[in-house]
């Protein structure tokens, strides 16, 4: 085990090497590798992962520099907000300009629309402005943890983030063209693409009810500044509620559809199996047995303050973390001691709004020896987490109830 | 341990480097994967996703890059590059 003193020390030869490793978050220090991996999570990333630093951004854990795919470690999550420059970075395709203010414009149209429109972003922030304290989650976040493994982005806990959004309502830039009653979905794609032309563009739909949701919005905001670039300047679309494919980065058009939207990323992609979990909202239009759209995110929880295996001393120990599910809000958090045999209630923080990270902490009185700590968070519609994996291909949606073990 | 340091320490001052690639194991169709697949994304896509897929789950993605990312891969490098996928990133 290499230690932050005994990295400090080898590296005193040199200066700079001593500067660049404590400018390093503390953490990092405590594994091998300089990457606290969720464990789980397939045996090959180890081989090359390491923490990464994007302009603008902390190290987050770089599974992937191209296209950008970063994940937050568990500690830039403790907190209900998550800074802008700890949230987590995702990418599917690897042509990625640099969009700028100036000369940006949104179009609006399509054949479910009775006009056209190009929206600037002074034109969307003299629009009147809606903030939302929403959770942005990767559909495939957790992926990792998938059991058996299912190929993609192996994600552990970190491909989340909590964010005040600040911006347009998308139904007060589609009223400016008007909908036809024939229109069923509003499509989006950003100004990313792919690295060559025969790769499907990255185009996602919702249906024309929840782009008309008053919530859901062109956000030119995140906690109160710009957009970082890598997580969609100037402006994206904010679906609260639903997991981040719909939330298109440096959105470019909008379109209104009478037909559903086609294309890769509809479908197969970001599909889940029909009934297999207990979600209430559905995308009819793009419903196709046996499978169907992944829409909201299931309810869920993260322990943030220790991670499986951590030591902590024999005495009250605050265990906290955060819970979120799909926009019903959150209205407990469970805590067992004894693996699951019986429950208390953790005790609730801050409510931001209901599509916000709920945090939740628990007094553990913690023995000499083994501890363990296990959450289930239940929502306002009465859903919780399950106890088994809800296996699926994608490796979407899970919310298996985390029980980890403490060391005192 | 001291390797070992200064290949963390080696590793760290790489971070801001984008280009810090990731080296993937020497073997018989290396060649062709590196000139193929990584014109749209980073090989660490490869070891990221093992070692759960078989020669057929490495197969198949070979196929998926081509039939649903367009991947311009002929047949024979195609073939190669399954056969290194499952060899050194398989189950």
């Amino acid at each position: 085990m290499i230690t932050r003193r005994h990295l400090l020390e080898t590296a005193g030869a040199g200066a700079a090497l001593a500067v660049s490793a404590l400018s390093l978050p503390k953490f990092m220090a405590a594994e091998a590798a300089g990457v606290d991996l969720t464990p789980g999570v397939p045996q090959g990333i180890s081989s090359y992962v390491t923490m990464g630093t994007l302009p603008g951004k902390k190290p987050l854990i770089q599974l992937s520099d191209r296209p950008p795919n970063y994940e937050a470690p568990i500690e830039y999550l403790r907190t209900p907000i998550t800074p802008n420059d700890q949230f987590y970075v995702r990418y599917h395709l690897a042509d990625i300009p640099e969009v700028k203010a100036e000369g940006y414009k949104i179009s609006v149209g399509g054949d479910g629309a009775n006009g056209t429109a190009e929206i600037t972003l002074d034109d969307l922030k003299k629009m009147p402005a809606v903030e939302v304290v929403a959770v942005n989650q990767c559909s495939g976040n957790r992926r990792g943890l998938s059991n058996p493994h299912v190929q993609g982005v192996e994600w552990g806990y970190g491909a989340m983030g909590c964010a005040r959004w600040k911006g347009a309502k998308l139904k007060d830039v589609l009223d400016k063209v008007g909908l036809k009653k024939e229109a069923i979905e509003i499509s989006f794609n950003g100004a990313d693409g792919p690295a060559i032309d025969k790769t499907p563009d990255f185009i996602k739909s919702i249906p024309v009810w929840k782009a008309m949701d008053e919530s859901t919005i062109i956000a030119y905001e995140m906690n109160g500044a710009p957009l970082p670039h890598f997580n969609g300047f100037p402006a994206r679309i904010v679906v609260p509620g639903w997991t981040g494919t719909y939330w298109m980065k440096h959105v470019i058009s909008i379109t209104a559809l009478t037909k559903p939207q086609g294309g890769f990323w509809m479908n197969p992609a970001y599909r889940v199996p029909i009934g297999k979990f207990p979600l209430r909202d559905r995308f009819t239009t793009q419903e196709y047995a046996p499978n169907t759209p992944i829409t909201e995110m299931v309810v869920n929880s993260l322990i943030t303050s220790h991670r499986d295996g951590a030591k902590i001393k024999a005495s009250t120990v605050a265990v906290s973390g955060m819970a979120w599910d799909g926009g019903y809000g959150i209205r407990s958090v469970q805590v067992s001691t004894d693996g699951g045999k019986t429950w208390a209630s953790a005790a609730l923080g801050q409510d931001l709004g209901p599509y916000a990270f709920r945090p939740w902490s628990f007094d553990l009185s913690a023995k000499k020896g083994t501890n363990t700590v296990m959450v289930n968070a239940t929502n306002k519609i009465g859903q919780s987490q399950t106890a088994e994996l809800i296996f699926n291909p994608a490796g979407y949606h899970n919310n298996v109830m985390q029980n980890i073990t403490l060391i005192a | 341990m001291r390797t070992f340091v200064i290949a963390f320490i080696a590793a760290l001052i790489a971070l801001p480097a984008a280009a810090a690639d990731v080296q993937l194991k020497k073997g018989p169709g290396l060649d062709k994967v590196e000139a193929n697949c990584q014109a749209c994304h980073t090989l660490a896509y490869i070891p990221m996703n093992s070692p759960f897929l078989n020669a057929a789950g490495w197969s198949a993605m070979v196929t998926k890059m081509i039939k649903a990312f367009g991947a311009p891969i002929d047949d024979g490098d195609a073939k190669a590059i399954a056969e290194y996928l499952a060899k050194n990133y398989g189950t």
